[in-house]
């Protein structure tokens, strides 16, 4: 019986750590792959051999890939200000106000959020063209609105409805206008909400790459996406997977450490939408 | 008489006041929504019917479904169909389509199982569990593709190095290059990235379910796999069919993974990646838009589904 | 201040009528208790009075005043909430000073009435603490000050009570009769579904039972008076017997009531009723026994001291004649 046991523990830490390492090894391999250059890509290193930065100098030192950084934080900065902006006010209505047709423009935020991409990809080429913003951050801050958008309203409804109804009516009595309900009493109570929300929707715009791949013509516009995926070496056989390395974890670290710091909010945010992030 | 005279003076009532800010709280994200998504959806739907070129947006004909399905009648008495309806190149995108959703979410549904009873499970070391499977989440669709096809490499790639060293294969294997194999690598590096999500949403649906089941249940000495069959997955089937369809959703969509893992591999080539070929790289516009108006109904008809199987709560609120 | 006159009121959500048409005058600075079982509409009525519903048809008036369309800030309401609603983020006094500082009031103005306030209410030295500092029965009182400093016409309590403990429910309810006598002038209308809260607190009782109004009185006239079966068997703890059958056919109706309060224990053979004791409970100051004379269910009977009466063992009773309530068919009084 305690053999029992004891085997049963063993085989269940033993699949903890399969999850674990598969989890986390790619990743690690390319923190390994990024310290290493010349020669040393050319073996297969399960440890990191050596700490040479030549691959971030190479990357962060050129021209265009901290433009691309610059471009991604603006771009992802401005879709969430914008988004957040539109939905406190829009999940507002939606969560607390009585009205005629509620459930199906509900429905219809739901469904836009689950909208492929590249069904709205030939109007809004013509309409990025049309606005003259082709090859502008400003063609990406339009169109990531679509998945965003949705995205915020949706999850910060859900969050508003939770919020007890009788501290809204004890507002209404003390006078307050439901602009005063939300910016006063309501907002301060959310903003663990926000904040979770912004961060989901940030990483979303971060990743995109569709819309950015599309709407960018000139390196010096890319992504971040956009900018590792066309990260090319001297020749067009050479792949230059150090310096694609180095600027993959450039670029997820700081994701991943929001999102270990706020894994608690995160998870009740995704579950709470049910929406992907 | 008076009496009327002031109620009209006391104006609208509270109800009467807060749908009518509801209307102007809701007016700008309606805007916002029409010019992002419905408006370029319609011109998507439009451009479909017509022989737009991306040189010549504006001058393009209207020539109906043709670019779906075209019959015409040769001088010689043949029938010729054109049109995306008899492209095989389509047909192929849709069966890689088919093919790679329903591969990716059954196995992101086992694995995403599998770990979220472990996490359900009390044991030291599981927030480490938790921060673990968060990661592949949180690293971007296009750092996962370069990782992986880094790791994927035929020459210098760790994932040949272990299967040889182990003697699982004789031989390196081209996994994004060779039409063989193009596919499980790109069905690999999926699961890998979206089991995180499923297994959350699994999750929380097993944190749902009452535990005094579970000890009930071991009072009662029930075998732990049985009690699984039968109390936990029938109580978990919402949550899990609502996120299997969402899943089948975004799959459906794929685009990213699969034009920076497998480039221009026929074998992987789904419909969102032929679309945007045909409309942006081989200047057919019209047809590729034609090809992501099919996308979209496909999807249409999938959504219809999620919110009539998720039978999502639309009423908004308490009353 | 208010004199509240409510004629005809209806309110309905779709097809669900809840308030079926109710005529109620409340006086001035009246403190009237809306009582009855859950889904009775009590809470609704209140919000309609509040205007934080819409009433669906009839006439609503405040002092000869037609507030239908009224909302709720401009009706000289406060209104204290079954969970308190504090605002969590606020603290004390701004909690109590909010709703005067969106009324634009001056700033001493609302320092001086939210330190009076909170002085009558002994909450002055928690003005700089956040509700989540605070005790259940500090939040209360905090709710009630938030409305004192309003300075409203009418005072409104929806259940304020039922979320406090025992103990701190009884002192509680000993503050809220305080706070009605020193505010004579204040019409204060407070909703509950304990019977024992309403006859302690309401100068009278309106007993409302789905959407419609049994009877309003005072607590003496619900008493004494019931106008209806149901009104007597609402009011009164524990509850009236009531009796059918050949007990009641005896005494010439369909249904007898009396309160175990007013059935004595007499001599072997003395009593209209007898019967054996089932189960006694012995409060130290009362005791009930529950008698078993052939009715549909066990007869209580309160006795007041010590009883010395074995279970099992036979008893008579008598019912005191002038006490007896007797019911018709349609639950009606035949007095």
């Amino acid at each position: 019986m305690q053999q029992h046991k004891l085997l049963k523990n063993i085989a269940f830490y033993a699949l903890v750590i399969v999850i674990v390492v598969f989890a986390v090894f790619p990743f690690y391999y390319a923190i390994v792959t990024s310290f290493s250059t010349g020669s040393q890509l050319f073996q297969v290193n399960y440890w990191p051999k050596a700490f040479n930065w030549a691959n971030y100098e190479a990357v962060l030192g050129g021209r265009n890939f901290p433009r691309s950084i610059m471009n991604s934080l603006f771009i992802a900065g401005c879709t969430v200000g914008f988004s957040l902006f539109l939905a406190v006010t829009a999940s507002y209505a939606l969560a607390r106000v009585r009205f005629r047709g509620r459930g199906l423009l509900l429905m219809t935020i739901l469904a836009v959020s689950m909208f492929p991409q590249i069904a709205v990809l030939a109007g809004l080429f013509e309409l990025v063209r049309f606005l003259g913003i082709f090859n502008t951050p400003w063609a990406m801050i339009l169109s990531y609105t679509i998945f965003t958008l949705p995205f915020t309203v949706w999850v910060l409804t859900t969050f508003m409805r939770d919020l007890p109804v009788e501290i809204e009516e004890a507002a209404i009595v003390d006078g307050a206008s439901p602009w005063v309900i939300i910016t006063q009493v309501f907002l301060p109570l959310l903003w663990p909400a926000l904040v979770t929300t912004g961060l989901l929707a940030f990483i979303g715009a971060w990743n995109e790459f569709l819309f950015a791949l599309t709407f960018t013509s000139s390196e010096s516009q890319r992504t971040v996406p956009v900018a590792i995926a066309m990260l090319s070496g001297a020749s067009a056989q050479e792949i230059p997977w150090g310096p694609i390395m180095a600027a993959s974890v450039i670029v997820t670290v700081p994701l991943i450490v929001l999102v270990l710091i706020f894994q608690r909010k995160i998870v009740a945010g995704l579950t709470a939408g049910g929406v992907k992030g | 008489m008076t009496d009327q005279v002031m109620a009209q003076a006391s104006g609208p009532s509270l109800q009467q006041r807060r749908q009518r800010a509801a209307f102007w709280f809701l007016a700008p994200m309606l805007v916002a929504l029409f010019f992002v998504a419905a408006w370029p959806l319609l011109r998507t739907i439009w451009f479909s019917m017509t022989d737009a070129t991306l040189s010549n947006l504006y001058d393009a004909e209207w020539i109906g479904f043709g670019n779906y399905l075209q019959v015409r009648e040769l001088s010689s008495g043949r029938t010729v169909y054109r049109g995306t309806l008899v492209d095989p190149d389509w047909w192929n995108a849709v069966w890689n389509t088919v093919r790679f959703s329903f591969a990716s979410v059954f196995f992101e549904t086992i694995f995403g199982l599998i770990v979220a009873l472990v996490m359900n499970a009390e044991f030291k070391g599981r927030s480490i569990v938790r921060a673990a499977i968060l990661i592949p989440w949180a690293i971007p669709t296009i750092v996962s593709a370069k990782m992986w096809g880094w790791m994927l490499n035929d020459q210098f790639g760790i994932i040949n190095d272990i299967l040889l060293n182990l003697g699982l294969i004789d031989q390196k294997i081209a996994w994004t290059a060779s039409p063989e194999t193009a596919m499980t690598a790109v069905l690999i590096v999926d699961v890998w990235k979206t089991t995180p999500f499923m297994a959350l949403l699994i999750l929380a649906g097993l944190q749902m379910v009452p535990r005094d089941i579970y000890e009930a249940a071991r009072i009662d000495g029930i075998n732990p796999v049985k009690v699984f069959f039968k109390v936990t997955l029938p109580l978990i089937k919402p949550a899990l069919m609502v996120a299997v369809i969402f899943r089948l959703l975004d799959a459906l969509r794929i685009f990213d993974l699969v034009y920076v893992l497998t480039p221009n591999s026929s074998a992987t080539k789904t419909m969102s990646v032929i679309s945007r070929e045909n409309m942006i790289d081989f200047d057919k516009f019209a047809y590729g838009a034609a090809q992501s108006t099919l996308l979209f109904a496909i999807i249409a008809v999938f959504v219809s589904l999620y919110i009539w199987i998720g039978r999502v709560d639309l009423s908004g609120g308490r009353d | 201040m208010a004199r509240i006159e409510l004629k005809n009121v209806k309110k309905s959500y779709g097809a669900v009528d809840v308030i079926k048409g109710v005529d109620l005058d409340i006086r001035k600075g009246e403190f009237m208790v809306f009582v009855g079982p859950s889904g009775s509409g009590k809470s609704t009525l209140l919000r309609l009075i509040s205007g934080l519903e819409d009433i669906t048809s009839g006439e609503m008036r405040f002092d000869d005043q037609l507030v239908n369309n009224l909302v709720p800030s401009d009706r000289g309401i406060a209104m204290v909430f079954q969970s308190y609603a504090l605002y969590p983020h606020m603290k004390v006094y701004d909690n109590m000073a909010f709703g005067m500082k969106l009324a634009k009031a001056e700033k001493a103005e609302i320092d001086r009435r939210v330190r009076e306030a909170a002085k009558m209410l002994q909450i002055d030295h928690l003005l700089d603490r956040l509700p989540k500092q605070l005790s259940g029965g500090q939040r209360q009182r905090v709710a009630i000050g938030r409305a004192l400093v309003r300075d409203p016409r009418v005072f409104l309590f929806d259940e304020p009570l039922s979320n406090l403990d025992a103990g701190l429910r009884v002192a509680t309810r000993l503050e809220i009769a305080k706070l009605h006598h020193s505010m004579e002038d204040t019409t204060m209308i407070y909703v509950t579904h304990d019977q024992v809260e309403a006859m302690t607190l309401a100068d009278r009782i309106a007993v409302l039972r789905d959407g419609l109004l049994e009877q309003v009185g005072t607590p003496a006239e619900l008493y004494e008076r019931p106008n209806s079966l149901f009104v007597a068997g609402f009011i009164g703890s524990p509850k009236m017997n009531f009796l059918t059958g050949k007990f009641a056919e005896a005494k010439g109706c369909k249904t007898l009531g009396i309160r175990p309060e007013h059935i004595n224990v007499v001599a072997e053979g003395q009593g209209e009723w007898s019967g054996e004791v089932l189960h006694a409970e012995d409060l130290g100051s009362d005791n009930f026994l529950f008698v078993e004379i052939g009715a549909d269910e066990p007869l209580i009977v309160r006795q007041p001291g010590k009883l010395k009466i074995a279970l099992g063992s036979q008893v008579s009773l008598q019912p005191r004649p002038e006490k007896l309530h007797r019911f018709d068919h349609n639950d009606a009084p035949i007095r």
